[in-house]
């Protein structure tokens, strides 16, 4: 005696969020009973190991049949094959596109491509995120790429139209998109300290910063018609960027800029003999940053730069976060008193921007 | 040239991609009504296509525009090669031909496909203009409403019940047909949606004529089936109830002057009451020791099964050995099987006889397929009838003559007819047909409650149903009458134990009352119902032909009495004394029958308390037995008071002394019966001890009765919050909100266990359906408190092996603080959603109600009793007499297949009267609030939500346009059932593309609801073999516009709270 089939339809399509989750998940049917019933579901209404399984099947079927849907958000909103409450397709859509941070880690600044999607058992296995789950994860970041890639227009906000998510869930998604187009390094080993809303934060200081976009503001509407423009760094900027070196080629400029921002810093911090004894080399550090984004393969190193050349030297002279945000104010408002360094907006647009990357990376 | 059809194609959204090289489609549309076609332009390359086309319109005549659909096919179009169809929209254009019901067809319909289910939507606008015709000849019947519902449609008032309407179609079915070897799956599939559809449009023209020559304007309670005969053929038949509906006007809505006459009579009801309303009591008391003396020579009488019952069984057992006679000399040229009721003969004869009622002369069958009416409707109910009749299909020759189903179904009706003549009634109520076939053997199954319906009203032919306002009296007392018996007691068609009303002691009830109906809104119920269901499998011999249908109608009676006698034990066990919304299934096999009678149980307060249930053994003196005997007993005492609790079944008790004790002696003779342990004697007597001395004895004399009593005590009770039943709505809870959850589930199981015993196969259906309730249960368990109402169970055998239950319920949800002190105030809500004026002004009544109600319940209720007493023995006190030969025979033979180990007995009665009601008077400001409430859990969305609820109402909510019926039948079929997600993926998915579908239709007509939905039929058929399915779905229901009611209250308690707001402001200042 088996059952054949066993089926249940609601009118209104009847989801249980933590089976959802289950699904999501990856959990098979076997384990998500497993799963409920040590979670004391069959405490409730009586139930029994049978019913929580023909629950759970149903449930993940529904899942299934709606995924297609899924997939283009939108038109979960007009189907008619379901009828799902605008709320819960909210919960729906916001839970399907979100991930683990553990497994976007892995994958963030990789090309989403068919060679990455076969390494994640690798990173299955390493995260403990279920193959499943990662497929999804994978192909949710592949998914919005591709769409975002064809349309013109803020990269945030195409998202979170076209996708339905939330304003924070649709940053995310922008901070992916925007890495994975520009093939930031961030595997490596002195990298692994910062989590994904670290590099999510610098995505959103380079995006509202550096890119084409950014000059162009909101209010512009034919300039915000470029495509790519939330995508690609600013190529006239960086070209700019180069004219930043004179503080520290010129010996002048670089002697005069210290003794601002060491006159600025005495008796204010602990640390002051250290920050006086590095300020050349970290100077130099930043500018040669700055100076060296015209080439690819140095915009994919931004970030291992930013904490070889400046984090670690600053944290092996045990800087505090406090420290480091006095010297970055005065480091950055020094130069507006050079009177013969002439690029000054240049210099706080690409300051501005590395000042809050380095506050948020500098943590341990 | 009576009708112009104009069509026009908007837009399509979310096609499918038909050219893989592009990943985009080249749509296109026709457009075909009748032997026309209209084509749009080919949109290309466009998932999205914006055709914007003109108007096709097509001149027709309205006799095809009642039997034809509009079709609406969509091709990809294709260059080199022939156009692609993606799929088809059919749409129904009956409610456009209705002026009332709607008049555009305009919205987004899934384009569907038998072979890749819905591949996107389109958008269509359609219309239709009419022109006057005045041809008397015509055939066409447009104007006609129709109602699925089973009640009269809130918003209307019924001016005359006509009464029966049935018709049937017959055709050859496609799938048949030398041709479909030749075709393919899609274009057979095609095939038979069309001509269904077909079939059924001419069937509801033909119905909708029939009306028209009545008189009458619209078909309530209309069911249409389908019977797939296989190689026979297809028969769509349909019944319903005609009437005149007269839609009321939120102005007027009770015109009193229509009936000048009942006023008087009102007062020729009261006067006499008034002053004789005591005495009564002690007068009628002396003489309720007499009527049961007859019963008393017969001893085995005593453990009769309940009215409704008997007269069916024996009849069914009749058409057994009716049907093998038959067959031996077919009299009918098309070979088929004989008939049930061979007593159908002389029964004629002696109808003939018979002086017939007014009703009677206007109509053959008296049958409504009404389950609720209106107060002043119903009288008195006598019980279930059924008949049941066995078939052998051939093929139909001539789909122009279908006179032998139309034959076949004439002696079922003739048969039910008796029964109810049997009961002493003159009509049947809540009618219902059912097939159930299985190769070529087909079941035909009638059923229906014997009852008499106020003639005094149907005489005048103006019936007024649509008002129950309590200035228009009744000639009986509404909370009880219906329990009093129509039959004369002297000459009872069955033995059974009658008691003076419990509720206002002047006429005789039976102990128990089966129904097939809702519970009436008026009836004075004891605490809450429940669910009841029997379940029962019965293996049979695999056999062909006439052998077959004998060895069927052979196992129909014993099934049926087993049925009943579950059903007897269960609701002694939950101490409930009437069954509403009866309904028995019994779906045949090749190697088996399936039995399941699924009905509500409550206490009605009129009747006497049921007494418990007694284990007896059949070898006393055994020690080891005795003990078993003793822990059952324990268990079932356990269980009974559980329940009592449980449903809150604590009727008021009098002392005994007000109460004559009809049976004085039992107590002797149940002890007889009992182990003569006396510890077991006092343990029933502490159980019994509740002043329910009537008890149930069960004897374990075999196995059977183990298991019987085993299955008892298995059937759980529902987890706590929730409720069920399969009436329209739960005896007990009254305050719904507005969360409801309409569901379909389909559960099939296959026995791979080849020598099962019919006690093993039984215990598998019990616990598949038992797990069917527990899955609901658990999957619904976030809407607690609430209960599940019209579960409707509809069981097959598609193959050998297989048992498959189809479940289609809604879950609605109840405030549970209000339930506990509105507990017996029931008119308030159950009468919102049963009269109009109060959908109209719910304000106005609720005040209303709460205030006369309560008042008519002691007052105005006994003093009618006498008139309807009167006026019931004149009309059938002498019929009586003259069946009573064929009552005779009726109830020895009840007797003969009655197992001896069943008995009841009764010791003493006591009195429950409901004046408890009154002591919870609705308070006003609740209703207001709960309106608030409701008001407030409403969300927007920006497809259209569309409700749907097999219920003739939404709770908190006001119906305010019927738009038409909605009718479809859809087929799905693969070949790729693994990759659908196996059989349970494709019936899934095809199960929500019918909702689609449906809510798709319902939205273009621009309602947003759907009431009295049904599935009548779902017919799966897999080979996984092949990795091939197909299933086959019909459902209808009424497409309505609803609006919350609250909207009008929300606005009045705002106001008054404005109005608080600035009194106390002045106070203030």
């Amino acid at each position: 005696m088996s059952v054949e089939l066993d089926v249940f339809v609601g009118n209104t399509t009847i989801m249980d969020e933590e089976v959802y989750q289950l699904w999501l998940d990856g959990y098979t049917v076997t384990d998500a009973v497993k799963v409920r019933m040590e979670g004391g579901v069959l405490d409730e209404c009586e139930a029994n190991a049978d019913v929580v399984l023909s629950d759970t099947m149903d449930q993940y079927r529904t899942f299934h049949m709606c995924e297609r849907l899924l997939h283009s958000p939108a038109k979960l909103a007009n189907q008619l094959l379901y009828q799902i409450t605008p709320h819960r397709q909210t919960i729906l859509i916001e839970r399907y596109y979100a991930f683990d941070d553990g497994f976007v880690r892995e994958v963030l600044g990789k090309k989403l491509s068919k060679g990455t999607k076969k390494d994640l058992d690798d990173i299955s296995a390493k995260t403990g995120v279920t193959l499943k789950s990662c497929r999804r994860q994978f192909d949710n970041f592949k998914r919005v790429f591709k769409v975002v890639e064809e349309l013109k227009g803020p990269l945030v906000e195409n998202i979170r139209h076209h996708f339905l998510l939330s304003d924070k869930l649709a940053k995310d998604y922008a901070a992916i998109v925007f890495f994975a187009n520009n093939r930031f390094e961030t595997g490596k080993r002195k990298l692994q300290y910062l989590t994904f809303q670290d590099f999510a934060f610098c995505a959103g200081q380079l995006i509202n910063n550096w890119t084409v976009g950014a000059v162009a503001g909101p209010d512009s509407f034919v300039d915000n018609m470029v495509e790519d423009m939330d995508v690609d760094l600013d190529k006239e900027f960086l070209q700019e960027l180069k004219e930043l070196k004179i503080l520290i080629t010129d010996k002048d400029l670089l002697d005069q800029h210290k003794s601002l921002v060491c006159t600025a810093l005495r008796g204010k911090t602990k640390t002051f003999n250290e920050m006086e004894a590095n300020f050349k080399n970290l100077s130099r550090g930043l500018v040669n940053i700055a100076a060296k984004l015209t080439n690819t393969k140095d915009v994919r190193d931004f970030f291992i730069d930013l904490v070889e050349k400046f984090i670690e030297p600053c944290r092996s002279d045990r800087w505090t976060a406090a420290d480091m945000k006095l010297y970055l104010t005065h480091y950055t408002n020094s130069v507006h008193i050079l009177d013969t360094f002439k690029h000054q907006i240049v210099w706080d647009r690409y300051m501005g921007v590395i000042k809050s990357c380095i506050f948020k990376m500098y943590h341990d | 040239m009576p009708g112009k059809l104009k069509a026009k194609i908007v837009a399509g959204r979310h096609l499918p991609v038909m050219d893989r090289a592009s990943d985009l489609t080249d749509a296109f549309v026709e457009v075909k009504f009748g032997n026309t076609t209209f084509k749009t332009d080919v949109y290309p390359k466009s998932l999205n296509p914006q055709w914007n086309s003109e108007w096709f319109k097509f001149e027709v005549d309205d006799e095809d525009l009642q039997d034809e659909p509009l079709q609406i096919t969509v091709l990809d179009h294709d260059t080199y090669s022939a156009n692609d169809a993606i799929g088809k929209v059919y749409i129904d254009i009956d409610p456009l031909l209705c002026t009332e019901a709607a008049s555009v067809i305009s919205g987004w319909f899934p384009i569907y496909d038998t072979i890749h289910g819905i591949r996107g939507e389109i958008n269509v606008l359609v219309k239709v203009e009419l022109f006057n015709d005045l041809n008397r000849f015509r055939q066409s019947s447009c104007g006609v409403k129709f109602f699925c519902t089973t009640s009269i449609p809130r918003g209307y008032r019924a001016a005359t019940v006509h009464g029966f309407v049935e018709e049937l179609v017959v055709n050859e079915d496609p799938e048949y047909q030398w041709i479909d070897r030749i075709r393919t799956p899609r274009a057979s599939n095609e095939a038979r949606q069309r001509l269904i559809s077909l079939m059924s449009g001419e069937l509801q023209r033909k119905i909708g004529l029939k009306v028209l020559e009545m008189g009458g304007n619209a078909v309530v309670g209309y069911l249409q089936c389908f019977d797939l005969e296989g190689e026979s053929g297809l028969v769509v038949r349909a019944i319903g109830t005609a009437c005149s509906l007269e839609k009321l006007s939120s102005g007027s809505i009770l015109n009193t002057h229509t009936h000048p006459n009942t006023a008087p009579a009102s007062n020729a009801c009261n006067s006499p009451s008034k002053d004789g309303k005591e005495p009564v009591f002690g007068e009628d008391l002396p003489s309720s020791s007499g009527p049961p003396t007859p019963f008393r020579a017969l001893p085995t009488s005593s453990s009769s099964p309940p009215p409704p019952f008997s007269p069916s069984k024996p009849c069914s057992r009749q058409s057994s050995s009716s049907d093998t006679d038959l067959s031996l000399t077919p009299k009918t040229g098309m070979g088929s099987g004989g008939s049930a009721g061979k007593e159908a003969g002389p029964l004629k004869t002696l109808l003939r006889q018979q002086t017939q009622t007014a009703l009677e002369q206007r109509q053959e069958f008296p049958f409504f397929t009404l389950t609720s009416f209106p107060s002043a409707f119903l009288l008195h109910v006598g019980g279930v009838v059924n008949a049941r009749s066995v078939k052998l299909l051939d093929r139909i020759h001539n789909p122009d003559e279908p006179e032998t189903r139309d034959a076949w179904w004439e002696e079922i009706r003739q048969e039910i007819k008796s029964h109810a003549k049997a009961l002493g009634c003159h009509a049947v109520v809540g009618y219902s047909e059912s097939t159930s076939i299985c190769e070529e053997v087909c079941i035909l199954s009638a059923s229906g409650t014997a009852a008499i319906l106020n003639h005094r009203y149907m005489r005048e032919g103006c019936l007024d149903i649509g008002s129950t306002d309590h200035r228009f009296e009744e000639p009986s007392p509404p909370t009880c009458g219906f329990c009093h018996i129509p039959y004369d007691e002297l000459n009872m068609p069955f033995p059974a134990q009658l008691t003076y009303c419990y509720h206002c002691r002047r006429q005789k009830v039976p102990d128990v009352l089966f129904t097939t109906i809702d519970l009436p809104a008026e009836a004075a119920v004891t605490g809450k119902g429940c669910h009841i269901q029997a379940r029962l499998c019965r293996l049979k011999k695999k056999a062909q032909g006439e052998v077959n249908a004998t060895a069927i109608s052979n196992l129909l009676p014993f099934m049926e009495y087993e049925l009943h006698t579950q059903l007897m034990n269960k609701l002694k066990l939950r101490s409930m004394n009437a069954l509403f919304g009866l309904r028995i299934q019994i779906s045949v096999g090749e190697n088996m029958l399936l039995g399941l009678a699924s009905a509500t149980g409550v206490y009605l307060t009129a009747l006497p308390a049921p007494g418990g249930i007694q284990i007896a053994g059949k070898t006393p003196g055994d020690p080891s037995n005795e003990q078993h005997i003793l822990t059952i007993q324990k268990r079932i005492n356990d269980a009974i008071a559980k329940n009592k609790e449980l449903y809150q079944i604590n009727p008021p008790e009098l002392t005994e002394e007000g109460v004559g004790s009809p049976i004085p002696e039992p107590r002797q003779r149940s002890r007889l019966f009992r182990s003569h342990s006396e510890s077991s004697d006092e343990l029933s007597e502490l159980d019994l001890s509740h002043g329910k001395k009537d008890a149930f004895v069960l004897e374990i004399d075999d196995t059977d009765a183990v298991e019987d009593i085993h299955s008892l005590l298995t059937d759980a009770n529902p987890p706590i919050g929730f409720y069920s039943c399969n009436t329209e709505t739960m005896p007990g809870i009254y305050n719904w909100t507005s969360g409801i959850q309409m569901f379909t589930s389909v559960r099939i199981l296959r026995l791979s266990n080849t020598n099962l015993t019919n006690q093993g196969l039984n215990k598998i259906f019990t616990d598949l359906c038992e797990n069917l309730l527990k899955s609901f249960y658990f999957k619904l368990r976030s809407m607690v408190p609430c209960c599940l109402c019209h579960l409707n169970f509809t069981v097959a055998v598609p193959e050998e092996e297989l048992i498959q239950v189809a479940v289609t319920a809604v879950a609605m949800t109840f405030d549970k603080d209000q339930t506990q002190e509105k507990l017996a105030e029931k008119l308030i809500p159950k009468g919102g959603s049963d009269t109009d004026e109060q959908l109209q002004f719910p304000l106005e009544l609720c005040a209303d109600s709460s205030n006369s109600q309560p008042s008519s319940k002691i007052s105005g209720v006994p003093e009618s009793t006498n008139i309807s007493s009167r006026a019931a023995s004149v009309d059938y006190g002498s019929f009586a007499d003259r069946c009573s030969t064929w009552l005779e025979l009726l109830r020895l033979k009840a007797h003969t297949i009655r197992r001896g180990s069943v008995k009841t007995s009764r010791r003493t009665q006591s009195l429950a009267h409901s004046v408890s009601s009154l002591e919870h008077s609705s308070p006003l400001p609740e209703g207001r609030s709960r309106s608030l409430r409701s008001s407030r859990s409403f969300g927007g969305s920006s497809v259209t939500v569309v409700k749907m609820t097999p219920l003739s109402f939404l709770p908190g909510t006001r119906i305010i346009k019927y738009l038409g019926i909605i009718n479809m039948f859809f087929i799905r079929e693969t070949t790729s059932l693994r990759e659908e997600g196996g059989v349970s993926g494709f019936l899934h998915s095809f199960i929500a593309e019918v909702f689609a579908m449906v809510r798709a239709h319902v939205a273009a007509l621009g309602g947003n609801a759907v009431v009295s939905y049904s599935m009548q039929d779902c017919v799966l058929m897999e080979n996984p073999n092949k990795n091939q399915a197909q299933c086959l779905i019909n459902v209808s229901g009424d497409a309505v516009i609803c609006v919350r009611e609250s909207d009008q209250d929300s606005l009045a308690s705002t106001t008054t709270i404005g109005h608080s707001c600035s009194s106390t402001t002045d106070v203030t200042t």
